[in-house]
């Protein structure tokens, strides 16, 4: 019976190696995946294009202005004319924050001391514009402070603050446990799924059903060469975030590596469960689209934080295996912890694989018996 | 003509009675659309703060209050001691830990300078930084309050005041900086894309594993008139979805649409036929659906994330802002937030116009040129 | 009789393999024309070359009175085909499949509700008309699938073993529709590997590893290898090299 099962991985695997075209991709996009979040996605900002409205054109104001753009983060794209010129660039998106000097800046400061400045912020990106204001507001209050010779005031709070497990704030921290978990739910469930559809869909799984072994090994068979295969996708990404963004793996890698195979687990038990449901390739593809790739990447703390979720989908982040497989990653690669911290994550895990494999197995039967 | 309208007529009969099909363009899009916009939230809220009290002053107790009553915070426990507060980060149930020392009044009253410390979880920088930077705020203010309290006079500054600089600061577009209003275009954008190139992607490759396309081949045919009619029912398609969209975001979250929809509808119609080209092209390459799912995903994926749909393209280094330009999702995404919260006409957007409609020539010459009836 | 088929050292090598080795024959109008061989004898191949879904590296070829090399679309609207794997869409209905391949030849709306009528009279398919090909069985699958070939009215059909998989007596039904057919002066062309079907035809050609070993009618080749049927004639031909 091994012997057999034997010679079906092989063939299996084979089919898999022949498609290079396909393992290109599986291999090249999780590469890919890294490298765009390690050297493109970021919420920093540089180089900014500001507008800027000078009525006063006065020293001070020159001043304020030559300050601004020093520090790099402002570029000073186009000196508008007037408050409609501005809203011309923000519409075709030639600036993204206006600042508006008025007449008599200069008399104001020194004379009234009190002077008052516009900060115009395209706000269609809302954190954006947020965080413009605020860069902006802090340059000017330095400029002001230069210009005013504020001495410190007495009786202050000091705020000493220190970032934990992460203090260089790099963003490899959070996407290199993100991209493991996504790829290995992608390559795992979405081809088994689909392999398996489409041996359905050919017509061949009922001959394949009629050879002697259990069905239990074929599906075994079928998804073996795709586990090993996404495992070795999961080592590329922990490699190239240690090697490339310096991700380090404070807790004990046999662990780390353990706990993947358990939420390779789950993931192998989803596919198996969609391709009972699905007829046809289509379906499948569809089904692991909309019900694994986009809620691993959206729902799981990947990329937008759990927290910050109204309540309802609070709720439902906590059937997504992802989020239970990134908080169970980020703890053992960036705090070092073992698995007294994270052992009820890792139930949930268990129970996921036994409850999909149970679904997966009666479907099966329905089917088949 | 009339060959074209009979495939055209096909593929929309097929289309309509896939069952899995006809939910994926309806139902789906409009649920990843609400999911999505709550899901796609980058605001800081809810940010979980363990306090250690060493001091049980009166100005400690305040502290505490007024952080507790600031709701982007959720005061989760009081631990006694730093060793258990260390226990609580390590678990993950705080995300900040404050730490008031004992001689916070005393220091305060005698040195006149206190301190407080911070420890944040810093693993998700952004959400790090901001919170912190919002308790920093918080604390800022209770400063300003207790020092009034405790010495008036540095506050009032009659005499010789420092010169100020007031910054006024005003939002345009969206006052209320609301999150929603900045996803739902883009997502719209985002789906419409990723949608008609799946379902392209798939088709003619489908059409190869069936066996129908030899069938096909063998008639007189030309390759403009079946691409053509395989790309027309996906066009409306995509229109219809877009329209769907618009009226969900109008009826549930109250987008905003300033601008002239038909530039919206335009774009989307270039849009779609340069996707349309993509898809088929790489339908044209494939040999099985996995293969052609498989290319699309790696395209979907890298033109979402490249898109600015999440993080701005102004913040990606020079290079991979160059990348950005063969991308029609970045397009597309640009094209819908200007016109519909800026209210951007045409002239505005012609640069994207230019782009995609210069990506739809190209890739709908390797879609014709690809398709090959003879081998 | 005109000639409807002819080639002249017809030959397709895929690099190193020689699929097609110089194959001459010619078929008669309104001749049923049968294209032995075992799988892999290189009968798909040939027929592929001259319906113009594969371009031959060297040799001859007119289908119809069009050269296979620069007339390939003309000999389009002169052919039909009916390939091994079915190929009419399991997703639309049985009327439906036959207005989209009459459109795609070009018929007008008049010509096509005429064709569709009579096609789905012939087959005894009008309570069927507008249910989905998929929920046919395969016997009928088949005959519709011969008739959409020659919805143009072509002057060849072309073949490539359609009765695969079918019972002996549906398959017989099937040559009856060949017969008709050839009857109103439509020539046939049929790859098979039945040699039972073999009988069937006007004049038959035998391919062994890509070249015509045999050609003659069923009659003629029994005599010429001494033998009682079809099948000890193939037997003979391809143990006697």
């Amino acid at each position: 019976m091994l012997k057999i099962f034997a010679a079906f991985v092989k063939k299996e695997v084979f089919h898999i190696l022949r498609d290079t075209r396909t393992l290109i991709i599986l291999f090249g996009m999780p590469i890919a995946l890294v490298l765009i979040f390690g050297y493109t996605i970021t919420n920093e900002f540089k180089g900014a294009s500001m507008a800027v409205y000078d009525e006063a054109k006065d020293e001070l104001s020159q001043d304020l202005i030559a300050h601004i753009t020093a520090s790099g983060h402002f570029e000073l794209i186009t000196l508008s004319e007037n408050i409609e010129a501005l809203d011309a660039a923000f519409k075709a998106g030639d600036a993204k924050i206006g600042l508006v000097i008025p007449a008599g800046f200069e008399q104001d400061f020194y004379k009234e001391k009190q002077t008052a400045l516009q900060l115009i912020t395209d706000a269609t990106e809302p954190n954006y514009a947020a965080t413009l204001t605020n860069y902006a507001s802090q340059m000017i209050r330095a400029f002001q402070q230069e210009k005013g010779e504020v001495a410190d005031m007495p009786y202050q709070i000091d705020l000493e603050m220190r970032m934990f497990y992460n203090p260089k704030l790099v963003g490899a921290y959070t996407f290199v446990p993100g991209v493991v978990a996504l790829i290995l739910m992608l390559i795992c469930a979405m081809m088994t799924s689909l392999t398996i559809a489409k041996e359905k869909e050919m017509g061949t799984m009922d001959l394949l059903l009629a050879s002697p072994l259990p069905p239990i090994l074929i599906i075994l068979g079928k998804v073996t060469p795709y586990s090993i295969l996404s495992f070795l996708s999961a080592l590329v990404v922990f490699a190239m975030g240690y090697f490339i963004f310096e991700v380090p793996i404070l807790g004990s890698l046999p662990l780390l590596l353990g706990l993947c195979l358990l939420y390779l687990f789950v993931a192998l038990a989803l596919g198996v469960l969609i391709s009972t449901k699905a007829q046809s390739q289509q379906t499948a593809m569809i089904i692991s689209m909309f019900a694994l790739m986009l809620p691993t990447m959206l729902l799981s703390g990947f990329i937008f934080p759990i927290e910050s979720m109204p309540e309802i989908l609070q709720f439902i982040t906590k059937i997504i295996p992802a989020k239970y497989f990134i908080i169970i990653e980020k703890a053992i690669m960036l705090k070092g912890a073992g698995l007294e911290s994270i052992w009820q994550q890792t139930l949930v895990l268990m129970l996921m694989v036994f409850v999909l494999l149970m679904a997966a197995w009666k479907n099966f039967k329905v089917i088949y018996k | 003509m009339n060959r074209l309208l009979y495939i055209v007529q096909k593929e929309f009969i097929q289309i309509l009675r896939n069952r899995t099909l006809l939910p994926l363009m309806t139902v789906v899009p409009i649920v990843q659309m609400i999911v999505l916009s709550f899901a796609a939230d980058n605001e800081v809220k809810n940010v979980n703060i363990a306090i250690v009290n060493q001091n049980h002053s009166m100005y400690a107790r305040q502290l505490i209050e007024k952080i507790n009553a600031a709701d982007r915070f959720r005061l989760v426990d009081l631990p006694p001691s730093a060793k258990q507060a260390d226990a609580l980060m390590q678990d993950g149930s705080a995300d900040i830990i404050l730490t008031i020392p004992s001689a916070f009044e005393t220091d305060f009253y005698r040195n006149k300078s206190a301190k407080i410390q911070l420890l944040v979880n810093a693993i998700n920088g952004q959400q790090a930084t901001v919170g912190a930077s919002y308790l920093a705020a918080i604390i800022q203010s209770f400063n300003n309050e207790i020092r009034a309290e405790a010495a008036p006079q540095f506050v009032v500054q009659r005499v010789n005041p420092v010169p100020r600089i007031n910054i006024e600061s005003s939002y345009w577009y969206n006052e209320e900086l609301d999150y929603k209003h900045f996803m739902i275009p883009g997502i719209m954008g985002e789906l419409v894309t990723i949608l008609v190139m799946l379902l392209t992607a798939m088709n003619i490759v489908r059409e190869r594993e069936v066996g129908t396309i030899e069938q096909i081949n063998v008639t007189p045919i030309k390759k403009w008139q079946f691409i053509l009619g395989k790309m027309i029912p996906f066009l409306f398609i995509g229109l219809m979805l877009l329209t769907v969209g618009l009226t969900a975001g109008k009826l549930l979250f109250d987008v905003p649409m300033r601008g002239n929809l038909a530039v919206v509808f335009a774009y989307c119609v270039v849009d779609i036929s340069a996707v349309l080209g993509l898809g088929l092209f790489i339908s044209n390459l494939s040999d099985t659906q996995q293969q052609a799912m498989f290319t699309t995903f790696f395209f979907v994926i890298i033109f979402i994330l490249m898109s600015g749909l999440f993080t701005p393209i102004e913040s990606m280094p020079q290079w991979a802002q160059y990348l950005t330009i063969p991308n029609p999702i970045a397009h597309f995404v640009n094209v819908m937030r200007s016109v519909l919260l800026k209210g951007s006409g045409f002239a505005d957007v012609a640069y994207n116009f230019q782009a995609t409609a210069i990506m739809a020539v190209v890739f709908n010459v390797m879609a014709v040129w690809s398709y090959r009836k003879v081998n | 009789m005109q000639t409807a088929i002819k080639t002249e050292s017809l030959t397709k090598t895929f690099g190193e393999f020689t699929a097609v080795n110089a194959i001459t024959f010619e078929v008669k109008e309104g001749e049923i024309f049968g294209f032995l061989g075992a799988n892999g004898a290189g009968k798909t191949t040939a027929i592929k070359m001259l319906i113009g879904l594969s371009r031959p590296t060297s040799g001859e070829a007119k289908v119809a009175g069009f050269d296979v090399y620069k007339e390939a679309e003309l000999i389009k609207q002169n052919i039909g085909y009916m390939s091994q794997k079915f190929s009419l869409y399991e997703d639309l209905t049985v009327y439906q499949n036959i207005r989209f391949y009459g459109g795609i030849y070009g018929l007008k709306r008049k010509q096509i509700k005429e064709k569709s009528a009579q096609i789905i009279e012939t087959l005894g398919l009008t309570e069927q008309a507008h249910k989905v090909v998929g929920s046919l069985p395969q016997g009928w699958k088949q005959r519709l699938a011969f008739a959409i070939s020659g919805v143009h009215d072509p002057k060849i059909i072309f073949m490539d073993e359609p009765t695969g998989g079918v019972d002996p007596a549906t398959r017989r039904q099937f040559w009856e529709m060949i017969y008709q057919t050839a009857n109103n002066g439509t020539t046939i062309f049929v790859t098979t590997h039945y040699m039972d079907e073999a009988e069937y035809c006007n004049r038959i050609s035998i391919m062994v590893d890509g070249r015509i070993d045999a050609m003659g009618t069923p009659r003629d080749l029994k005599t010429q290898f001494e033998a009682e049927s079809m099948d000890e004639v193939f037997v003979k031909l391809v143990r006697g090299k």
